[in-house]
C-alpha cells in the first residue's frame, strides 16, 4: 500500500541542495550512457571544442542535485513509483568545477483511476552560486498501487 | 561547422541512434552515475516485491540515449529546451533505438529555431519514450554569455 499524498504539499519548497560538479562523475556518466563523443571524458577533447571544463551533458542535472530521499520523507515506496515525464529548459551550460545550487518545490498533485495513480509534478530551479541560471527542471513523478 | 543544423529544415530525418540490447550491468553503472538510485532497477527482489517480474531501465537512461542523439546532431550549447513522457517500461535486454525528426522551424526571441520530435522505440516495436527538443540554428551558442571573455 503506498501513502496518499497530501495535497498540503503543493507549493513547499525542499531544502536547497549545493553540489559541486566533479570530472569524475561526469566521465562515470558519460560512460554508463556509452557517450562516444569525447567532449564529454576527455578534458584536452572539450576545450579544444571551446569549452572551459567538460561539460554537463543535457540529462545530468537530473540526478545530481537529488537523490530519491525526498520521495522518501513523504513517505512514498520507491517501488511504487514511476517517471511520468521530464523537462529541461536551458539557460547556459554548466561545467565541472561549478558549484551548482538546486531549489526544489512541489507545484502539483493530482489522481487518475479512482486513486490508483497519484501524480507529484515538481519543479527545479538550477543556478550557480552567484544566482545566474544554468536550467529549469520540471518533472512528473507517478506513484503506483502497489498490491500488498 | 555546423553544416548539419545549416541544413536544418521540416521534415530532415536526425541520423538514428541504434543502441545495444541494455544489460543488467548498465542499469547497475547507471544508477550511481546518475544519481537515479531507486533500487527496483538493480535489485530483483525489490521488483519481484513491487508485482514485476524482473528489473526494467531507469526512464532517464532513455532519456540520456536520446541526449546523445541530440548532442550528435547539434552542438549542445545550442540546444534549449528537451522533455520527453515516458510511455512504457523499458525491459532488461530491451534493444532502443532513438529517433528524432524537425516538424517545425521559427524564429522565437530574434533566434532561428528548430522544434525536433523525439522517440524511443524498442526492436518489438513498442515506443517507450516521446518528447521534443528546442535547438537554436543560428551561429551564437550559449543562450547566455558564460565566460568573461567572450
Amino acid at each position: 500500500m503506498t501513502a496518499t499524498i497530501d495535497p498540503a504539499i503543493v507549493g513547499t519548497v525542499h531544502p536547497t541542495i549545493e553540489t559541486e560538479i566533479e570530472r569524475g562523475r561526469l566521465r562515470a556518466f558519460a560512460h554508463a550512457i556509452g557517450e562516444t563523443d569525447p567532449v564529454y571524458s576527455d578534458l584536452g577533447a572539450a576545450r579544444a571544442a571551446g569549452h572551459p571544463d567538460l561539460p554537463v551533458p543535457p540529462t545530468f542535472l537530473f540526478g545530481i542535485g537529488s537523490d530519491m530521499a525526498w520521495l522518501d520523507t513523504l513517505g512514498i515506496d520507491l517501488a511504487a513509483v514511476l517517471h511520468g515525464s521530464q523537462r529541461f529548459t536551458y539557460r547556459s551550460m554548466a561545467y565541472a568545477g561549478d558549484t551548482l545550487r538546486f531549489t526544489p518545490r512541489i507545484v502539483d498533485t493530482y489522481e487518475r483511476k479512482g486513486g490508483a495513480l497519484q501524480f507529484l509534478v515538481r519543479e527545479t530551479a538550477v543556478t550557480r552560486i552567484d544566482g545566474s541560471a544554468v536550467a529549469d527542471l520540471q518533472e512528473t513523478i507517478v506513484v503506483r498501487e502497489v498490491a500488498p | 561547422m555546423s553544416t548539419a543544423l545549416e541544413r536544418a529544415e521540416v521534415g530532415t530525418e536526425l541520423p538514428p541512434l541504434e543502441l545495444a540490447p541494455i544489460s543488467r550491468t548498465t542499469l547497475a553503472l547507471f544508477g550511481p552515475a546518475s544519481g537515479d538510485l531507486n533500487p527496483i532497477h538493480i535489485d530483483l527482489d525489490v521488483a519481484r516485491s513491487a508485482g514485476l517480474d524482473d528489473v526494467f531501465a531507469h526512464g532517464m537512461l532513455s532519456m540520456a540515449y536520446l541526449g546523445r542523439l541530440l548532442t550528435g546532431w547539434a552542438d549542445q550549447r545550442a540546444i534549449r529546451s528537451y522533455g520527453v513522457r515516458f510511455a512504457a517500461i523499458t525491459p532488461v535486454h530491451a534493444q532502443p533505438t532513438c529517433r528524432g525528426r524537425v516538424t517545425a522551424i521559427e524564429t522565437v526571441d530574434g533566434e532561428r529555431r528548430a522544434t525536433l520530435e523525439l522517440a524511443v522505440v524498442l526492436a518489438d516495436g513498442s515506443t517507450t519514450l516521446t518528447g521534443n527538443a528546442v535547438v537554436s540554428l543560428a551561429p551564437a551558442l550559449d543562450p547566455a554569455p558564460a565566460s568573461e571573455n567572450s
